[in-house]
């Protein structure tokens, strides 16, 4: 049994090997791009529009009124990270309806990478918005004592957040692979419709942390509003 | 018994113990969270959306303990690096 797509290769030259993670990877950026390459080719601001150039409406606009949502005052701004984890992991995830296919998000590579962008984007948005020396005195609040515990939290949640994407999608995996031993005829049916459902909760939840995270790190010590202090797992 | 038997035994048995132990929180966290926005959505129907859309990542954050053990008996089972050791170094006596 495969734990992760990462094991399934495709084609190995020494040291290189192009396994089905990386293959699945650029199959859905190249997807993605030229996708919104051929919808935005010809933009209309008239009345009529394609029905492509509607749909991207939705997604954006509708990605921003979610990041505003959370307490980001200028969604504009981090509209293109948090908009493209958000395709990236939704469109990972949805794609398993196709057959063959396997999700790249399965693969803790990619996820702890994905984990990654936001450790660094979170510091980055943060220095911007308050400067280097307030953002880091963010870190002794509300005492000096605390330090290392904000360390520890940052690393965590970090971790955190690329072992819940992985462990989700893996166990969708997973769960269907067994239930086809056992109950072949319609309960994976069932089970892979609740994969999509949770695959589409993951990404929703991932792009949401990332949208809290950078909200704490941007606010500045004014009060803590709630978003800061409900999710931090 | 050599080593690897008993690191089977040992690694079977925990992988039974994560998953057993470590889904019992998680059930009750959620139950009790159905629950209570259940509830409130029965005294305000109008604020459903938001109920429901806070519901479902709170579901997902309380399930995530659950997959994390779920990760770390698969790991236990199928991935197991103590296992690997004692296999490759029978294998090179």
């Amino acid at each position: 049994m495969r734990l992760s797509p990462d094991e399934m290769i495709f084609w190995r030259d020494g040291f290189f090997k192009l396994n089905a993670t990386i293959v699945y990877t650029w199959a859905l950026m190249l997807a993605l791009t030229v996708g919104s390459m051929l919808v935005t080719r010809n933009l209309s601001l008239g009345l009529t529009r394609s029905r492509w150039q509607n749909l991207l409406e939705i997604i954006v606009t509708g990605i921003a009124k979610q990041i505003e949502d959370v307490g980001l005052r200028h969604p504009k701004k981090y509209l293109g990270f948090l908009g493209t984890l958000f395709l990236f992991v939704a469109s990972a995830n949805l794609c398993t309806i196709i057959p063959g296919y396997e999700p790249p998000t399965g693969s803790l590579s990619t996820t702890a990478a994905l984990a990654l962008c936001v450790f660094v984007a979170v510091p980055l948005f943060g220095v911007e918005e308050q400067g280097l020396g307030e953002y880091l005195k963010t870190y002794t609040e509300p005492t000096i004592i605390m330090l290392p515990f904000n360390i520890i939290s940052e690393l965590s949640r970090t971790l955190a957040l690329a072992v819940r994407l992985f462990g989700n999608m893996m166990s969708g995996a997973m769960i269907l692979a067994i239930l086809l031993t056992i109950t072949p005829f319609i309960f994976p049916i069932v089970m892979s419709a609740l994969g999509l459902l949770t695959g589409m909760v993951q990404a929703y939840i991932f792009t949401i942390l990332a949208a809290v995270y950078i909200a704490a790190a941007t606010r500045g010590r004014e009060p803590r509003g709630e978003a800061d202090t409900t999710i931090d797992a | 018994m050599d080593n690897a038997t008993l690191i089977a035994i040992a690694s079977i048995v925990t992988a039974g113990l994560t998953i057993a132990l470590g889904s019992i929180g998680p059930a009750l966290g959620e139950g009790r969270a159905v629950a209570t926005a259940l509830s409130s959505l029965a005294q305000q129907p109008d604020a459903a959306t938001t109920i429901t859309r806070t519901l479902f990542v709170g579901l997902a954050m309380i399930e995530s303990i659950a997959i994390y053990c779920f990760v770390v008996s698969m790991i236990l089972i199928f991935a197991n690096p103590f296992w690997t050791h004692f296999i490759a170094e029978a294998a090179g006596k």
